[in-house]
């Protein structure tokens, strides 16, 4: 997921690359490790970061909801983009750290950035005990199980703890999840079964919030073919206990390369390769003068699934230094649900 | 139709090409001064703003440590990790350069070469070897390094940026940073600053750079110069326009009976006026090029000496100063041709269409002339009592000097009508009610004199009272014979042993970097000394202050430490952790951009026991600072780490020199443009007035005569203009010294008055004047006979 979002990455060496839409994620990736098939995961090393890869991010989306039923979203992200594939102590450190958090509510949607370096304890993640942190924002806990999560802006905050209520699950091939028809993969795993809860604090107030919360791992070092130019990423929980997550890379205006993973409430997987998910916007919304899809219908019909995913707020526009759009949606169809949509090159 | 009409408009101006000329040079004149001064103002601020978008001054709050030291990095991460969003900065000096690393992640948005949103070359910035950043003249005084050099004309002169990591490197100070910029917006739910760690103060941000805020008073003066040439030249063109309208009555009213509508010969001699605007502007734009190339070295050496700000000595072209150099020339011709071209879209088709001449102006008219003089000059007094600020002080200047103006040819035409009425003999009578018949053609030139001369004595007042004021000030500052700095301990032991014999006191000089009641200040010690009791004066002090002083029971502080922290006598003031003490005395600093405080010296090394003292003043009488120095270099002190209290003087006053040569040059620039315009004037009258002339020529004065009323008459009028130029110069000097220099230096100054001064400059603007009105008596006197008698045959 959020392949995308390792291009912010990028922005750091050159912002041609990104001028010229996602084709910098094409580069090839001299030094840096490359992801192959068979790799054997080994926890909790791998929870920690791998600077050998050019890539890498904690990615946490939570659906939450009050005493009242009233929904909200909330995003909690740590990049790591390196200049080199190497990590020391000290300012010349050529890893680079950059965090995203958000909030959506019904009404309103606050986001805030971070950026800092590596090698002076300004942010970082280890493995044992578990935090990934960046100033007074952490992911951490005696374990990947059990963490507590914070993070705030000018506008917001959030405090939350998450428990684990189902096994670790990994996508593509036990893990190897491959990105386009040319190869470009990354390791990729997810924990799309945390029951979360905690407070936000928003201008409309603090609010005590209870929900799920899904976390993917991921890391790579050239995920995206040099023709993909944004992709539709979707997480949805259904309320039978099932997952689906789904992705379309897309080419120009074509779907482009496909992937989806069906996870069943023990946690077991089952991959599909390109061309078995589909995703197609109903209806699209003016986003600040962008136009944006906000309604699409998604298809799988190996497990029978044909819904309608709606954004609970069309303007979930991530307004920080490598724009994206990402906010909770609801789901409805052949199976109800909520879930979260990402969605990059449409600014 | 079109093209006619041009061609017959513009046949004026190749009749009068003398008006054309003043028109044009009147213009371009405007705009060279106005547009040298704002070439000079621009390239100084963008000097400043580079140095403070470098350092984030005035833009953001700081965090530094009370006692001056370094912050740990430590701390740094500290606060970050606590939810402050600070950067941190190092900063040091590496070959004479100033060096400051940032950190482009963290750095608040625009500051440094390197930023995220732009998406530069970070990667390079951060890593490895590094970059930095500066001007070619700084990298030439840097020498070689290891990072790789790159040019960059927008960071300030004589500074070097890199990144944090690459600074520490540089200058061996790992692990500490000097002080933490403060991001204007701050997350939710932070802790206090004692909450994380001890000793950080927060400094709040100035608003507009230090440098910026202190050279205001000096870029207000040229500012004020600008502005001053700018109205003196625009009166030449207001008059030339004038004329020329009044001039081509008859072509207008011709070429309106034969069918062009009034609308349209409007817009075309709007067109005209345009061109003109146009090729003067571009002309004075050029002028003001090489007047602000040839001052702006002065300028650069004046700011660098007085204010310690860096400013380069090359000139740049700016596109936005091109095009307001031309929008001032073209915005001044409107304002110069509004009247005219109001006039004459109101004159009846069929009006008169003889000239007006100089008659006299309508009483209506005088009366509102009066009327706002009055006005503005008593604004300017209610300005003066109850107003305060930068702004007001400048409504004060602006309100006084127009409302005089104004006033001026009213009290010109009162006094010369009482010299007639006292006058003698049908020639004393003619000479006296003839010279106020020709007051209204005259009234803007002589306003432009009034001006440049006011502006003279004013600003030659402030530049002699502040040199006055700075000689005490040196005086007082510099009592040792002989100064000496020395590198450690080993050479200030075997300073002291060589020159303690010799000398009659020596001056231990010790002094750290602290925040004082907020601001960034410097605190030194004193040593309990006669030299000190002496020579030291106070503008405010308790009894016997440094009595109290050596009792270690008070603290002296400069005057901008007194203003900008407000603090009266006997107001505590900490000067150190834990320590505070009552101000008990506080004198003028002149020159110094920031606060200082003196305590004793006993107390400074409790207080401060890491501080050894490098400097040393040595008291010897004059004729041994030779043998002393001598003695002194033998033992192996070096001689450029010596310096003896005449050179310092003489260094001091040459740079203060140097900055008033800016002002010299700008004087002499704006009384040349008043005589231009006196005579203008009077060459644009001397057609109209044959017609006067002929009949008392016919009466039996000679021509040699007449042009000797004439050239007796200019004089008489700059005398009579000087007279009152000098109490507004005056009245200026007052305003400058004691409201404008308040309110942009933090001091006052004390005025001091030079009536050989005055003399000079009246002597000056009458010779201005004389040589103004020589041409046109010149002309008079050789009039041939035949033109004169013209006037009487032309009237039968």
């Amino acid at each position: 997921m959020n392949v995308k979002l390792a291009a912010a990455g990028f922005v750091l060496w050159s912002t041609s690359a990104w001028a010229q839409g996602f084709a910098g994620l094409g580069q090839t990736s001299e030094g840096f490790s490359d992801p192959t098939p068979g790799y054997s995961f080994v926890f909790p090393d791998d929870h920690a970061a791998h600077p050998e890869y050019r890539i890498e991010w904690w990615y946490l989306t939570a659906n939450l909801a009050d005493e009242h039923g009233t929904p909200y979203g909330l995003q909690w992200t740590l990049f790591r983009s390196a200049l080199a594939p190497r990590a020391t102590d000290g300012w010349d450190s050529p890893q680079i750290w950059m965090a995203h958090a958000a909030v959506t509510t019904p009404d309103g949607h606050y986001v805030t950035e971070r950026f800092a370096r590596d090698g002076v304890g300004q942010a970082g993640v280890t493995a044992t005990p578990f935090e990934a942190w960046i100033d007074e924002w952490h992911l951490r806990g005696s374990s990947f199980d059990t963490m507590e999560m914070r993070a705030g802006g000018p506008e917001f905050s959030f405090d939350m703890s998450l428990v684990a209520s189902g096994p670790l699950v990994f996508h593509g091939d036990e893990g190897f999840s491959v990105k386009s028809g040319e190869g470009q993969a990354s390791y990729y795993y997810s924990q799309p079964f945390f029951d979360i809860s905690g407070t936000l604090e928003t201008p409309e107030g603090r609010i005590a919030v209870t929900g799920n919360a899904w976390l993917d791992r991921e890391w790579s070092s050239a995920p995206l073919s040099e023709n993909q130019t944004g992709w539709d990423w979707f997480s949805l929980s259904f309320e039978d206990g099932t997952k689906l997550m789904g992705f379309q890379v897309r080419e120009g205006a074509d779907a482009g390369y496909t992937y989806a993973s069906w996870i069943e409430p023990d946690g077991a997987l089952t991959p599909y390769a390109n061309g078995a998910f589909r995703a197609e916007p109903l209806r699209t919304s003016d986003v600040g003068g962008r136009d944006v899809p906000t309604e699409w219908r998604v298809v799988l019909t190996e497990q029978g699934i044909d819904v309608t995913v709606t954004a609970l707020n069309n303007d979930a526009w991530m307004d920080v230094s490598v724009p994206y759009w990402e906010g909770p949606v609801r789901v409805s169809g052949s199976h109800d649900g909520v879930g979260y949509l990402e969605m990059t090159g449409y600014e | 139709m079109t093209p006619t009409v041009l061609r017959a408009l513009f046949s004026h101006w190749r009749r009068n090409k003398l008006q054309l000329f003043t028109l044009l040079a009147g213009l371009a004149l405007a705009t060279a001064l106005w547009s040298g001064v704002q070439a000079i103002n621009a390239e100084a601020r963008a000097s400043y703003d580079a140095a403070a978008a470098t350092l984030g001054e005035g833009q953001f709050d700081q965090i530094v440590r009370a006692d001056g030291e370094p912050i740990a990095q430590a701390d740094y991460i500290a606060l970050r990790r606590a939810g402050w969003l600070v950067s941190p900065v190092v900063e040091g000096r590496l070959n004479g350069q100033r060096l400051v690393g940032l950190d482009p992640l963290t750095a608040p948005g625009g500051l440094g070469p390197v930023t995220l949103e732009e998406g530069s070359d970070v990667s390079a910035f951060v890593t490895g070897a590094g970059q930095v950043f500066a001007q070619a003249a700084t990298f030439a005084a840097l020498g070689p390094t290891e990072a790789t050099q790159v040019i960059s004309p927008d960071v300030a002169p004589g500074t070097i940026l890199t990144d944090i990591g690459v600074a520490q490197r540089l200058l061996g100070a790992e692990g500490q940073v000097q002080r933490l910029l403060v991001a204007p917006d701050q997350p939710l739910g932070q802790p206090s600053l004692d909450e994380i760690t001890d000793g950080l103060v927060r400094q709040v941000a100035q608003g507009g750079s230090d440098v910026g805020r202190l050279t205001d008073s000096f870029h207000l003066n040229l500012t004020a110069f600008g502005f001053l040439s700018f109205a003196v030249g625009i009166f030449i063109v207001n008059g030339a326009i004038g004329l020329a309208f009044e001039q081509r009555r008859s072509v207008v009213r011709t070429m309106r009976a034969l069918g062009v509508p009034l609308n349209w010969l409007i817009l075309l001699m709007c067109f005209e006026l345009l061109l003109f605007a146009v090729i003067a502007g571009a002309i004075g734009v050029a002028l003001g090029y090489v007047i602000a190339a040839s001052l702006l070295p002065d300028v650069a050496a004046t700011l660098r000496g007085l204010y310690g700000a860096d400013v380069g000595g090359t000139l740049q072209i700016r596109p936005a100063w091109w095009l307001s150099g031309m929008a001032i020339a073209v915005g001044g011709t409107a304002l110069a041709a509004g009247a005219a071209l109001w006039k004459l879209a109101r004159m009846p088709l069929l009006a008169a269409a003889q000239p007006r001449a100089w008659a006299l102006s309508g009483g209506k008219a005088l009366f509102w002339q009066a009327g706002a003089a009055v006005g503005l000059l008593l604004m300017s007094v209610l300005l003066g009592v109850f107003a305060s600020g930068i702004a007001a002080g400048f409504g004060l200047l602006a309100s006084l000097l127009i409302g005089a103006a104004l006033a001026l040819p009213l009290i010109l035409s009162a006094i010369l009508s009482v010299a007639r009425k006292l006058a003698r003999g049908p020639v004393a009578q003619w000479f006296w009610a003839d010279t106020r018949q020709q007051l209204p053609g005259l009234s803007l030139a002589l306003m432009a004199l009034l001006l440049a001369m006011s502006a003279n004595v004013g600003v030659s007042t402030m530049v002699s009272s502040f040199r006055l004021t700075f000689v005490g000030f040196l005086d007082q500052v510099l009592n040792a014979e002989l100064y000496v700095y020395t590198a450690d301990e080993a050479e200030t032991a075997t300073f002291l042993q060589v020159a303690e014999p010799l000398a009659n006191a020596i001056l231990p000089l010790m002094s750290t970097d602290r925040s004082i009641a907020s601001l960034p200040a410097e605190l030194f010690s004193a040593r309990d000394e006669q030299t000190y009791r002496d020579n030291w004066t106070f503008l405010q002090s308790v009894s016997q202050p440094w009595d109290v002083l050596a009792r270690g029971e008070g603290v002296l502080i400069n005057e901008q430490l007194f203003r900008r922290a407000d603090l009266a006598l006997g107001a505590m003031v900490e000067v150190a952790e834990g320590v505070t003490l009552p101000v008990i005395g506080i004198y003028g600093d002149y020159g110094n951009p920031i606060g200082q405080a003196i305590i004793t010296e006993e107390l400074f090394q409790t207080l401060y026991p890491e501080v050894q003292p490098t400097r040393f003043g040595v008291r010897i009488p004059a004729e041994e600072v030779q043998s002393l120095r001598t003695a002194l270099k033998e033992a192996g002190l070096a001689d450029a780490n010596m310096i003896d209290q005449a050179g310092i003087k003489a260094f001091s006053l040459e740079v203060f020199d140097r900055t008033f040569t800016v002002t010299t040059a700008l004087n002499i620039l704006t009384l040349a443009v008043a005589g231009f315009a006196i005579l203008m004037s009077l060459l644009t009258l001397a057609a109209l007035r044959v017609p006067q002339l002929a009949p008392i020529w016919a009466l039996g004065i000679t021509r040699r005569q007449l042009g000797f009323y004439e050239l007796c008459r200019a004089m008489l009028l700059a005398v009579l203009t000087a007279a009152v130029a000098l109490p507004l110069g005056l009245a200026l000097a007052w305003v400058l010294l004691s409201v404008i220099n308040v309110e942009a230096f933090g001091w006052k100054l004390p005025m001091f008055v030079f009536p050989a001064e005055y003399l000079r400059l009246g002597l000056f603007a009458l010779v201005a004047a004389c040589i103004a009105s020589a041409w046109p008596a010149i002309r008079l006197a050789r009039t041939p006979p035949a033109h004169l008698l013209k006037v009487f045959s032309n009237e039968r």
